[in-house]
């Protein structure tokens, strides 16, 4: 069961800040959607199976389409051609969103420093949290998937009406 | 639950006996269930974020600009072999457990088989007759 936030309690009473019970909400029933290209992929199918078994944290319904998905997971080498097919993927993720890129080649292109790998994908989408490691184990997937927990925890309720929200999605032109 | 029971033993003392008050307790929980719904849907459609765009509104087809109208005019064959397929389909599920009571149904279940396979051949032969199955279309001059 998730841990009660900070709030006022008596008999028969709690009182907390919608920001919270939002959060707490929201950050125990991510559904994935999984971006998957090459081997972090693989990792990521271990991570879902029963051994670490990440419906454990609420996060086991994957969607396969952006539309019911709260969190983009790339996983993998994304080259140059596979840039705006992800770019579309996230713009037509509904809101709130999040993403977390797993793996050396998501985050910063990795061992691939080449002219048709994309040196990380926060080159064309924002992202929340990176995964390290080539590929890294599940639980490192897991600890990744905790960290945007975290983030999703703290975020407010007004965040995706702001104008700074608008001006991040401005500065990687999603439309 | 113990209000529901009060709210219905009350009405029961008010109304005539052909009001099935009974089930007041399960039209309230009914009402309460449609009303949780529909506030929970009108909920997140109006307190949720939502940011809206020219690429975020398009179809989604895995990530690729979608091209064309889904709504294209395709053969009616297609459609056609399918409706056949779910009708022949239809009559083996009725033909199964005839053939497994076979003997139980006798020559009654025979004769009835055999009105309602008759029935079904002739729609066969129509269809056939009309050229439905024939997939290469020949030119008749």
């Amino acid at each position: 069961m998730a841990e009660a936030p900070p709030g006022q309690s008596g008999p028969g009473f709690f009182a907390t800040s919608l920001d919270s019970v939002v959060g707490l909400a929201r950050k125990n029933s991510i559904w994935p959607l999984p971006f998957a290209t090459s081997c972090c992929g693989i990792e990521f199918m271990s991570t879902m199976s029963a051994h670490y078994d990440l419906g454990r944290f609420g996060a086991e319904r994957l969607s396969f389409t952006p539309r019911q998905a709260d969190l983009l997971m790339v996983m993998g080498t994304i080259a140059k051609k596979m840039g705006p097919v992800l770019r579309q993927v996230y713009e037509q993720m509904a809101e709130p969103k999040w993403v977390i890129a797993v793996g050396a080649c998501a985050s910063s292109g990795g061992v691939f420093d080449t002219y048709s790998v994309l040196q990380g994908i926060d080159h064309i989408i924002p992202v929340d949290v990176y995964v390290p490691g080539c590929p890294p184990r599940p639980e490192q997937i897991i600890e990744g998937i905790l960290r945007i927990q975290d983030v999703i925890q703290s975020e407010g309720v007004r965040r995706r009406d702001s104008e700074e929200y608008k001006q991040l999605l401005d500065q990687y032109l999603v439309k | 639950m113990f209000l529901m029971y009060l709210c219905a033993s009350r009405i029961k003392d008010m109304q005539p006996d052909h009001i099935p008050y009974s089930f007041y307790p399960i039209f309230l929980q009914f009402c309460v269930a449609l009303t949780f719904v529909v506030l929970v849907i009108l909920g997140t459609h109006l307190l949720g974020p939502k940011q809206h765009g020219k690429r975020k509104d398009d179809s989604f087809e895995c990530g690729l600009d979608s091209v064309g109208n889904a709504r294209n005019p395709f053969a009616v064959k297609y459609f056609m072999t399918a409706i056949l397929f779910v009708l022949f389909d239809v009559e083996i599920i009725f033909l199964y457990p005839w053939a497994v009571n076979y003997k139980k149904l006798g020559w009654f279940g025979f004769w009835e088989m055999l009105v309602f396979l008759t029935l079904l051949m002739a729609g066969f032969y129509y269809v056939l007759r009309k050229g439905v199955l024939a997939w290469e279309e020949k030119h008749r001059e």
